[in-house]
């Protein structure tokens, strides 16, 4: 398909601005403004209608096709949150008005939905308060790893490096590294779970937090994982906990009754906020109460008269994440889903996605290696290397998948599993979805016995073929130039 | 409304199939003491309960007022296209472009984005979007400190203290020095910047127009700063960008700023869109994803997530950022909003920001005790020093009907009287006559 | 999966050519090979110090990112900067238009903590099973 911008012809327009009703002055002095006007397209409204048209076609999508996106939570998102969110009381709010003199007068609603999400979301994680901030769940855990470094600072001590399991998400090191931590990694056993001596040796008192995720990247719930948590807390070290795997137990157990101090959540994933293609999201991080004090600010209050305002007087606080309360419009979607689910929806929510997770496992366990002889929860492991034997990877499965209309399972995570392909099907998806699924995949683990070529010829049916990724590395082209 | 299609033959049918009795069994292994110890929410509504009840709580925020608070976030006019378009499900209910064969779609997009950047930033290389302005400048600051292994940083005083905010905030554990700058007359105070500025020295950051909307043209700073071995780094407000000397013809290094002016919704703070941009020599520091162009098998043009080996998916502790999404949605917004506006319209509009606020300064100055500051020149939003304290101005105008501005005692000591007003395409000519009226009311008692 | 006579090598797959009180180093063939397709090599800079086993260039392919550890203890006096723009001279000839870059020698003895040919022969087909 053409660039918007080969579709442009000097001189059309698409949009028509006002007239100007001022007089109009001399304008700015020559050496404050730019010499030549930015490329941007000249086309018509309905050139851009049909080309965004067009290219929305070109995507998969959870409203088009099955997207089991292990770590993910590609989930169906609820039709009316859109509607939510473009009530013109939430989105023409101007986010400076409460910082005006009776300003907070003027955002009584949106500040109602602040407070009522943050308190929401405590309870369902066992935490005793929350920060809306973060705008992603990759921010949110450089928020938690903040206020972990502000707490162990404010106590006066030293502590030098974070402990992460190996499965882990890139993001965890990522975000331990970024705020100044050393990372020190620790292996998965032989069942898929934390190495436990490997574990204490490395735990002692320059121990400032252990990062985990419940259940962990492989899917399983850790049974030793309150241990683990006691000997943390033994040496004064904290608990951190990646949200991403929430949906697998909401309802059945909450990370704060487990002992973490600092968890971040993706509402992106867990609370059915739309995905848009890479963002925005939202993730907001939750603390124990001995780190009430160095949450961002502002924070929301309730005043006794039950109005609400910001409160920006907190000196143990870590500062601003954001600039200002977090992406709102994320949020109120997730607040809005969370009242429609309630307490049964919410339960249900992690019933389902175990069980559909389970099913998918239990059926084609056979067909490709588990990474870990065992059941799992919202999402399972599976490995491709049984099909490497045959020369087919995780990828070419992948990519046939594509071929049949499936949006294939993450390939390649968790790092230490070989050809690793992890499914997470979501509560939202019916059976007979997942079984035409189930279908494919063992048509594909069949055709890389008996036609593997067929595998690494895919996809064959979409707008192209597989891509030079090399070449793109070698000769970076990052965007259209004009001639 | 769980949106749970499972019905109970079903579920019985795949317990059957997993080999377990109950859907219980499958969280067994769950002990009771790890079960929740409260767990006390509502229970569900139905939607057309929860719409009223939200319709409800969004009328309780006051949208009516004329809006002329700006302050690095702006009242813009977002064409329906923009909605029409960016709310399409196959954009929106789609991830992250890892499988590129069923993302063309995506990928296409932020291409396109990519280039919408460079253009108005006039610099070589743009990522697929930030969250918002302030962790955009954030990453430019890491960036230069990265690039030059130098520690300090130059901030000129005229950058939103939000943004001075977060930034210091982010940093406050690592050993990295700042030093702030004075605006004098509206202006970087050059003398200062030049003062501090050494072989220690990883960057400037300067910001156009600045908090108090004043315009520069920062040419004469970036040459010495990059005579000492420094980055120039530049936080930039888009819609100037039709009008404004672009970052790239000043020679500055990294451009960041907040696409939020773009055709994204105020919002009350988010979702918004930080950008980034940079010299083609910095591109392998770029945090976030890049989309670059390659082929296909039969050498069709496709598009792809390149450079990938930066990220935090594959680089971990030693990624250029933790970044793992960006802000698609938005870059999106951003890119139907130029493409309708265009080569031609983008100026038209930048032009008509300038006049409106020229203007609303004219009308303004005839205000009694209200002096326009004229310092400098500005583009849509410029600083006015009261007769008294801008709060209260402030508070009285709200009960007149207007946001009437910032009070920019708010972020800055001894300017209690000093307001920020912002005029954007939406403010017509009757309501910044009126606007100056009620303002003369609210002075006079 | 070819391995040159006359080099030593370490245990991280660099290899070293030592020439008097300089060396030359790369990576060998079986390291290319693992990588994949080569899209950038961050080389060491002529002029940093390098210590042996620790790290000093990493090399990128399209899904994964390598660090590169130096053969030995010294000062780098010239980097390949042909590399730069021609990654894959290192997947094509990883023992002689792709080599990184010469190092002045700080200390010979540290040479006999490396392998020759015959043993890093064996440790890669030790690797292999």
């Amino acid at each position: 398909m053409q660039l918007i911008f080969e579709k442009s012809r000097p001189g059309r327009k698409g949009f028509a601005l006002p007239e100007i009703d001022v007089p109009i002055t001399a304008g700015l002095a020559k050496e404050y403004c730019r010499k030549d006007a930015a490329s941007l397209p000249e086309v018509s409204e309905l050139d851009v209608v049909r080309h965004f048209s067009n290219l929305s076609r070109l995507n998969f999508s959870v409203d088009t096709n099955f997207y089991p996106l292990g770590s993910c939570t590609m989930k169906y998102n609820p039709k009316f949150t859109e509607e939510v969110a473009a009530m013109e009381g939430f989105s023409a709010l101007h986010p400076l008005l409460p910082q005006l003199l009776g300003g907070g007068m003027l955002a009584q609603g949106s500040l109602e939905v602040l407070y009522n999400t943050e308190r929401l979301l405590s309870e369902i994680t066992g935490m005793s308060a929350f920060t809306t901030q973060p705008l992603a769940g990759a921010h949110g855990e450089l928020t938690g790893v903040m206020l972990i470094a502000a707490y162990h600072k404010y106590n006066g001590e030293r502590r030098k490096h974070i402990i992460i399991p190996d499965s882990s998400h890139g993001t965890n090191p990522a975000s331990a590294a970024i705020a100044g931590y050393n990372v020190v990694v620790i292996p998965t056993d032989k069942e898929g779970c934390l190495d436990m001596q490997a574990y204490k040796q490395a735990l002692n008192r320059e121990t400032a937090a252990v990062m985990l995720t419940c259940p962990d990247t492989l899917g399983f719930f850790n049974p030793k994982i309150k241990e683990i948590a006691d000997l943390a807390h033994g040496v004064g070290a904290l608990m951190y906990y990646d949200g991403a795997n929430l949906n697998a137990i909401l309802g059945k157990c909450r990370p704060g009754d487990i002992g973490f101090d600092v968890i971040h959540l993706n509402l992106h994933k867990t609370f059915a906020t739309p995905h848009g293609g890479g963002g925005p999201g939202a993730g907001p991080v939750g603390v124990c109460e001995k780190l009430v004090d160095f949450l961002p600010i502002s924070r929301v209050v309730r005043r006794a008269d039950g109005t609400f305002a910001l409160d920006y007087h907190k000196h143990k606080s870590i500062g601003y994440i954001a600039p200002f309360y977090g992406n709102f419009g994320v949020i109120l979607k997730a607040y809005a889903y969370i009242l429609a689910l309630g307490k049964s929806g919410l339960i249900e929510v992690s019933e389902n996605a175990v069980l559909s997770a389970n099913y998918c496992l239990a059926r084609l366990k056979d067909y490709y290696a588990p990474a870990y002889g065992k059941s799992c929860m919202h999402e399972c492991v599976l490995s491709a290397a049984r099909q490497l034997e045959q020369g087919v990877h995780a990828l070419d499965i992948a990519k046939y998948l594509i071929d049949k209309g499936f949006h294939p399972p993450t390939i390649y995570f968790p790092m230490i599993v070989k050809e690793a392909m992890m499914i997470e099907p979501t509560e939202t998806e019916s059976k007979e979805t997942l079984d035409a699924f189930i279908e494919v995949m063992i048509e594909a683990a069949s055709l890389a016995k008996t036609n593997p070529e067929a595998l690494h010829l895919a996809p064959l049916s979409m707008p192209v073929k597989r891509l030079d990724e090399t070449k793109a590395a070698r000769e970076p082209n990052l965007r259209w130039q004009p001639k | 409304m769980n949106y749970i299609p499972h019905t109970e033959s079903e579920i019985k049918e795949m317990l059957k199939v997993i080999g377990v009795a109950s859907v219980e069994d499958l969280f067994k292994h769950i002990p009771g003491e790890l079960r929740p110890k409260s767990f006390n929410i509502p229970e569900g509504k139905s939607e057309f309960e929860v719409v009223e009840y939200l319709k409800l709580l969004s009328r309780k925020n006051a949208t009516s007022l004329v809006d002329f608070v700006g302050g690095g976030f702006y009242d813009h006019y977002i064409p329906s296209a923009v909605d029409a378009l960016a709310c399409r499900s196959e954009f929106y209910t789609a991830y992250t472009p890892y499988q590129p064969e069923c993302s063309q779609g995506w990928l296409q997009a932020i291409y396109e984005y990519q280039t919408v950047i460079c253009e108005l930033t006039g610099l070589d290389v743009s990522n697929a979007s930030l969250y918002d302005g302030g962790t955009a400048l954030y990453e430019a600051a890491m960036m230069a400190v990265r690039l030059t292994g130098r520690k300090k940083i130059i901030v000129d005083s005229g950058v939103s203290l939000i943004y001075r905010t977060m930034l210091y905030s982010y940093t406050s554990n690592l050993s990295i020095e700042f030093v702030e700058t004075p605006v004098v007359h509206g202006q970087s105070c050059r003398e200062d910047i030049y003062k501090h500025l050494d072989d220690h020295t990883a960057a400037v950051i300067v910001q156009n127009p600045n908090f108090f909307g004043a315009v520069d043209d920062f040419s004469d700073i970036v040459e010495r700063v990059h005579k000492s071995g420094a980055l120039a780094i530049a936080s930039v407000y888009p819609v100037s960008l039709g009008l404004l000397k672009s970052p790239g013809e000043m020679g500055v290094d990294i451009a960041t700023g907040e696409g939020q002016s773009l055709g994204i919704p105020l919002s009350f703070g988010g979702p918004y869109l930080g950008f980034i941009a940079v010299k083609k020599e910095h591109m392998r520091q770029l945090p976030g994803r890049i989309v670059g162009v390659t082929v296909d098998k039969d050498n069709k043009r496709g598009f792809v997530l390149t450079l990938q080996a930066r990220e935090q998916h594959i680089r971990r502790e030693r990624a250029t950022s933790n970044i793992c999404s960006n802000e698609a949605l938005c870059a999106l917004r951003a890119l139907i909003y130029t493409s309708l506006l265009g080569k031609s319209g983008f100026q038209e509009l930048a032009r008509l920001n300038y006049q409106k606020a020229e203007f609303a300064k004219t009308t303004l100055d005839k205000v009694s005790g209200v002096k326009v500051k004229r310092s400098a020149p500005t583009f849509n939003e410029f600083t006015i020093c009261l007769p008294k304290n801008a709060d209260e101005v402030v508070y009285r105008m709200i009960n007149k009907g207007f946001a009437c501005g910032f009070p920019l005692g708010r972020f800055y000591k001894g300017l209690d009287n000093y307001l920020l007003v912002a005029v954007t395409e939406k403010r017509t000519k009757e309501e910044i006559v009126q606007f100056a009226n009620s303002l003369e009311a609210a002075l006079c008692n | 999966m070819t391995v040159a006579d006359n080099l030593l090598y370490t245990k991280d797959h660099e290899w070293a050519k030592i020439d008097g009180d300089k060396a030359t180093m790369g990576i060998t063939d079986f390291a290319q090979h693992s990588l994949g397709d080569i899209t950038f090599i961050d080389l060491p800079k002529p002029g940093a110090k390098v210590k042996q086993s620790e790290w000093c260039a990493t090399v990128e392919s399209v899904k994964a990112a390598s660090d590169i550890y130096a053969p030995l203890s010294g000062e780098v006096l010239k980097a390949n900067t042909q590399l730069t723009d021609h990654p894959e001279l290192v997947n094509k000839s990883a023992y002689e238009a792709g080599w990184f870059a010469v190092i002045k020698i700080a200390d010979l003895g540290e040479k006999n903590k490396l392998m020759n040919s015959t043993q890093y022969k064996e440790y890669i087909q030790g690797l292999s099973k």
